[in-house]
């Protein structure tokens, strides 16, 4: 099975997107997007964890039989988990402050486990590294977005704190776009993900129609 | 055969759990110095909020003593001494807020004044509760300098409740938690005072009155 890396790129980013096509990974996507900075964070901890073990399974998958195929892909994605969750505390510590208690929770998300069994345990080496990585960067864009809205939205600022999460270099970003104490509180509050979600779909889906494409059911069907 | 082929399946499934157990070892032992070094450098960083540096010339993350606090939960107390004497001791305190335990850090001199209090963790509401941060307000310096005696007990409430402290719009019970803590944190450093200060009990005649 052979497919160009201009579909899995397109696919991982856009057609076949983790959060907003195929509705997965849910859990981080509602918990982690009260603002656009931590948002942007849990996506890019999410794509290195979701590279490297989809390089992993792609790299053993001969060996890897139908029986145990699932131990195992938990197993690669619990110990990719831990390793990013220590590298981090060690050596991007103030990253850590902000994302520690969420890092475990990548282990829960689905997306990953889900494109262990939809592709990399079927394709070769480098194609499953570079889907694990635009999958992740695609769960990335769509998470950023659903936090930008809910920022916005809710507390009037877009990235704040962002000098705190990457370093004083991304101070640029930290922007105020209403007056303070404006925003509609709830889109910081549980409901607002599931509206900031529910609205970014039918916005991505309204796209596609417009493209002319013909619209694309989520793959999978399960969500977490 | 299908023992066989159980085994087989077995013995994969063993053999990665050992290769990412040795992998996990290795990066735990290379990474376990600077993680250390990390939660200490935390620790030093909220401690040097609430006891300034003026008080003391040791290290108070390191001169410590754990002791039970009024919930029966261990807690450690960090002592800042200058020239061997106790001038001041900084401890955790939890109040409960709307959504569960704050956990906030609170430096008393050795009068029982309170040196600064800062949140450690807390879970409350983005935009109504999170205003004891220090970072989204100045609301929780107000507490320096007050004491047990300073308002009087029944002033150590929020507004609402007859108090002096004022508390946030649409958010009662994420002040009320946090004056509440204090006021507890200050009546567990008088009650156990020697303790704490590290003051040999056998020489202390009479407890301070407040």
């Amino acid at each position: 099975m052979t497919t160009p890396y201009r579909t899995i790129v397109r696919d991982g980013l856009w057609d076949n997107n983790g959060v907003l096509a195929m509705l997965l990974g849910l859990c981080p996507a509602m918990a982690m997007t009260t603002s656009a900075t931590n948002a942007l964070g849990m996506g890019l901890a999410t794509a290195v964890v979701m590279a490297a073990s989809s390089m992993l399974v792609g790299m053993f998958r001969n060996q890897i039989t139908q029986e145990v195929r699932i131990p195992v892909f938990i197993l690669v994605i619990a110990s990719m988990v831990t390793l990013v969750d220590l590298f981090m505390n060690a050596w991007m510590h103030e990253l850590y402050k902000v994302l520690g208690m969420f890092i475990p929770l990548i282990v829960s998300n689905c997306l990953p486990l889900a494109r262990l069994e939809a592709f990399a345990g079927k394709n070769s080496t480098l194609p499953s590294l570079v889907d694990g990585l635009f999958m992740g960067l695609g769960f990335t864009i769509a998470l950023t977005l659903i936090g930008a809205v809910r920022e916005i939205v809710g507390v009037g600022t877009l990235f704040a704190d962002a000098s705190l999460l990457f370093g004083p270099a991304f101070k640029f970003m930290e922007m105020r776009l209403l007056p303070a104490d404006t925003g509609i509180l709830m889109m910081v509050l549980p409901p607002g993900g599931f509206l900031a979600l529910g609205l970014l779909v039918v916005g991505k889906r309204m796209l596609d129609v417009r493209a002319g494409k013909a619209i694309q059911m989520g793959g999978a069907h399960s969500a977490a | 055969m299908k023992a066989q082929r159980t085994l087989r399946h077995g013995l994969i499934l063993g053999t990665f759990c050992l290769g990412f157990g040795i992998v996990l070892a290795i990066s735990d032992s290379i990474t376990v110095d600077d993680i250390a070094a990390r939660a200490q450098e935390d620790r030093l960083n909220s401690l040097s909020q609430v006891i300034p540096a003026s008080i003391h010339d040791n290290n108070p993350v390191t001169d410590t003593v754990t002791m039970k606090n009024d919930r029966n939960k261990e807690i450690t107390v960090y002592r800042a001494r200058k020239e061997g004497k106790v001038t001041g001791v900084a401890y955790e305190i939890f109040g409960s807020g709307y959504a569960g335990e704050m956990k906030l850090m609170m430096g008393v001199d050795a009068q029982g004044k309170i040196l600064g209090v800062r949140v450690l963790a807390h879970k409350e509401t983005p935009g109504l509760g999170d205003k004891i941060e220090v970072k989204k307000g100045d609301w929780i310096l107000r507490f320096t300098d007050l004491s047990l005696g300073n308002p009087l007990p029944d002033k150590w409430k929020v507004k609402k409740d007859g108090g002096q402290f004022d508390q946030f719009a649409g958010a009662t019970i994420t002040p009320r938690g946090v004056v509440d803590a204090i006021h507890k944190g200050l009546e567990l450093f008088s009650a156990n005072k020697a303790k704490m200060m590290d003051i040999d009990t056998s020489k202390v005649a009479t407890k301070e009155a407040h």
